[in-house]
């Protein structure tokens, strides 16, 4: 039991890593890899905003979300919307993009280290026990297990039961067919870009309250997000969340029954296994 | 037009005579440092090798400098990051010694980039006392490339520092003979747990539960679970910053209920007590340094002045005391010439930060193995050589 829970709290933390890159890359078509760095500064903002103003992270969400929206639609408007319209195809858009963001990497990088320099930070927020079946587990972790389920719970809300989802979700499958039906593609792909970036804003400043971060290690979490991504099928939030799921519970018992040091072994295989058996991911749909 | 290019010119003289009359007025010994500013290991380079350099040369400079054979230097730094990288620490010497040409250099950080620099810095000759490298190979490598120095001890000393001290803590009564064993599965969680399980076993302890974890992985809470479940009498982790902490939080979280707690990297940096605060008390890991060693004491407060922070409780210290030792064997040998500096580097006697240090065979035989958080300071626990600050004590739980 207390497996079980330990995992389904790690895949909390997954899923908090991966859904922004899956909206990114499902429905803006930007593979971004400085997913990771806008992870590391929201655990930075989230850091600054608790030591000096003393604002509690949940709350700091509320200040986080909206800034990293603004930034991100701006890098989309500035930095993504030139390569967008001068791409011939999808798939000279991700190789373009995937440069570009590639470049975004290094400066967001490079902006974290002048500002916070290359020290580890960490600081202490609800790192209470919280007994579970009579196991204790740390209550940031359930706090952000919580967050994860909401944040995922409104953006299916939000894709599957709105009109302005139903549009994001018809861009992903076909843009060029989306622009037929008087949708707005332009708008809705920097819409999703900028609404992604904030999802892993808040991702990093809810994953700041229980992991030690240094402004230099965003690449550990745009690998996790790639796997997660990819495994769940790109562009379908439930698929990454399963993906999530099954990588978090996976390693957990990897960890405990055979060694923990076999638990990126076990990712690995586990991606291997899925992409053999559906190339386009749990949930992903085969392209024509 | 060409009144633009004018102005250049005229301000580009001007900057070559200023350099000129600069020249005159004082010699300039220049230094190069490559270490990470960036990757995995950019947070350890941050808390103990940057700030150090920063701390000595500002020193020395507000000294007015070294004195090579009667003229007074000051020193100038040439800074690279490696971006914890071999192959680019490896590039960066190059540069340092082809392009810039500087003078000396500054060790580079990580037992790892010491060693895969150490054939490109004896090639050019630069005298290379690393200080935060810390492996059972220093004997091979001090005979291997001559002009390397090697001060932070071995991977045996600190394991069996380690070991030391739980069979004091046992002795005492405080634990029994069960113990969990973790490390980080790379290099130095191999070459640390390689030491520390035959000193376990001839102190007779038993190993009740034994795993490695991936370097980078923040997710413990199943290692110390399954720890927990074996009911270990100690706990010891061989592992790096990011671990560190990790391990020390599920531990907590936990309740994990040992009479000894050890960690490995990370656990003497003043942030693992600023995070912990009451838990922290207690806590072992690799490093401490005498606090009640005046010379430590005013190294911490000067360290503190210049860089905001205070140094960590481990290689911090050497990692000065690296520099002064440096500095020293230059003024002693009274030239820039390289070899020369090396000789007075073997031969010399060095006052320091952290004692006296003569080189044996190129290594520096005294060193702290093990600290103890007690009452906010990372205090030493156990040494080969030196003075201890105080005997271990049990870890009276986390709350």
């Amino acid at each position: 039991m207390q497996i079980i829970v330990t995992g389904i709290l790690l895949s909390g933390t997954y899923a908090l890593i991966a859904l922004g890159l899956t909206l990114q890359y499902g429905v803006a078509r930007i593979m971004n890899l400085a997913n990771g760095e806008t992870l590391v500064a929201g655990c930075f903002i989230a850091f600054w905003l608790f030591a000096s103003f003393a604002i509690n992270p949940i709350f700091g969400l509320l200040i986080i979300a909206p800034l990293a929206f603004a930034f991100n639609w701006g890098i989309y408007k500035v930095a993504l919307k030139p390569l967008v319209d001068r791409a011939k195809s999808r798939g000279q858009l991700e190789v373009d993009s995937i440069l570009a963001t590639f470049g975004l990497m290094f400066l967001l990088q490079g902006l974290m280290i002048s500002g916070f320099g290359g020290e580890y930070f960490s600081y202490q927020f609800l790192s209470e026990r919280f007994m579970i079946f009579g196991n204790a587990f740390g209550l940031n972790r359930v706090v952000a297990f919580i967050a994860a389920v909401i944040i995922a719970a409104i953006l299916y809300y939000f894709l599957y039961r709105t009109r302005l989802g139903t549009a994001v979700r018809a861009v992903a499958v076909d843009p060029n067919s989306a622009n037929l039906v008087a949708i707005d593609v332009a708008k809705v792909a920097a819409v999703t870009f900028a609404l992604g970036g904030a999802l892993t804003a808040c991702g990093g400043a809810l994953l700041s309250t229980f992991y030690t971060f240094n402004a230099s290690m965003g690449v550990t979490f745009t690998m996790k997000a790639l796997i997660i991504v990819i495994m769940g099928g790109v562009g379908d939030v439930r698929g990454a969340v399963v993906a999530a799921l099954i990588l978090g519970i996976a390693e957990t018992l990897v960890a405990t029954y055979i060694d923990p040091g076999l638990t990126l072994a076990a990712t690995y295989t586990l991606f291997i296994l899925i992409l053999l058996v559906r190339p386009q991911g749990i949930f992903g749909r085969r392209t024509t | 037009m060409l009144r633009r290019t004018f102005i250049a010119l005229g301000t580009s003289v001007a900057v070559a005579a200023l350099g000129v009359t600069g020249a005159y007025a004082q010699e300039v010994l220049k230094i190069g440092a490559s270490a990470p500013k960036t990757g995995p290991l950019a947070g350890g380079g941050a808390m103990t090798h940057w700030p150090n350099i920063k701390l000595w040369v500002d020193e020395v400079n507000a000294a007015g400098g070294l004195d090579i054979g009667g003229i007074k230097h000051t020193i100038e730094v040439v800074e690279y990051d490696d971006q914890t990288s071999a192959e680019t620490a490896i590039q960066n010497i190059q540069r340092l010694a082809t392009v810039d040409k500087v003078d000396f250099i500054v060790t580079p950080y990580s037992t790892g980039i010491n060693v895969a620099t150490a054939p490109i810095i004896a090639q050019y000759g630069f005298p290379h006392i690393t200080t935060s490298a810390a492996t059972d190979g220093v004997a091979e490598f001090a005979a291997r490339w001559p002009n390397s120095f090697w001060m932070l001890g071995t991977a045996t000393q600190l394991a069996e520092g380690a070991v030391a001290s739980l069979v004091k803590l046992r002795d005492k009564g405080d634990i029994g003979n069960k113990v969990a064993l973790v490390h980080v599965a790379d290099a130095f969680g191999l070459e640390l747990v390689g030491a520390a399980k035959p000193a376990l076993e001839a102190a007779n302890f038993e190993i009740v539960y034994e795993a490695s974890f991936p370097l980078g992985t923040q997710d413990l809470a199943p290692v110390i679970s399954a720890a927990k479940a074996a009911a270990p009498d100690a706990f010891v982790g061989f592992s790096y910053p990011g671990e560190t902490f990790a391990l020390t939080e599920q531990a907590q979280i936990q309740n994990l209920e040992v009479g000894a707690f050890y960690t490995g990297v990370g656990t003497a940096f003043p942030p693992f007590a600023a995070r912990f605060g009451k838990a922290a008390e207690g806590v072992m890991g690799i490093g401490g340094i005498d606090i009640d060693n005046p010379k430590v004491a005013d190294y911490i407060k000067r360290h503190t002045e210049s860089a905001g922070t205070g140094p960590d409780f481990w290689a911090s210290a050497t990692t000065y005391a690296g520099l002064q030792i440096l500095g020293q064997a230059i003024e002693a040998a009274g030239t820039k010439d390289r070899a020369a500096v090396i000789e007075a580097i073997k031969s010399g006697t060095f006052d320091t930060v952290i004692g006296e240090v003569k080189f044996v065979d190129n290594v520096n035989q005294n060193v702290w193995t093990v600290g103890q958080w007690r009452d906010g300071n990372f205090v030493a626990v156990a040494a080969d050589g030196m003075s201890i600050s105080a005997e271990p004590v049990k870890k009276n739980g986390w709350e």
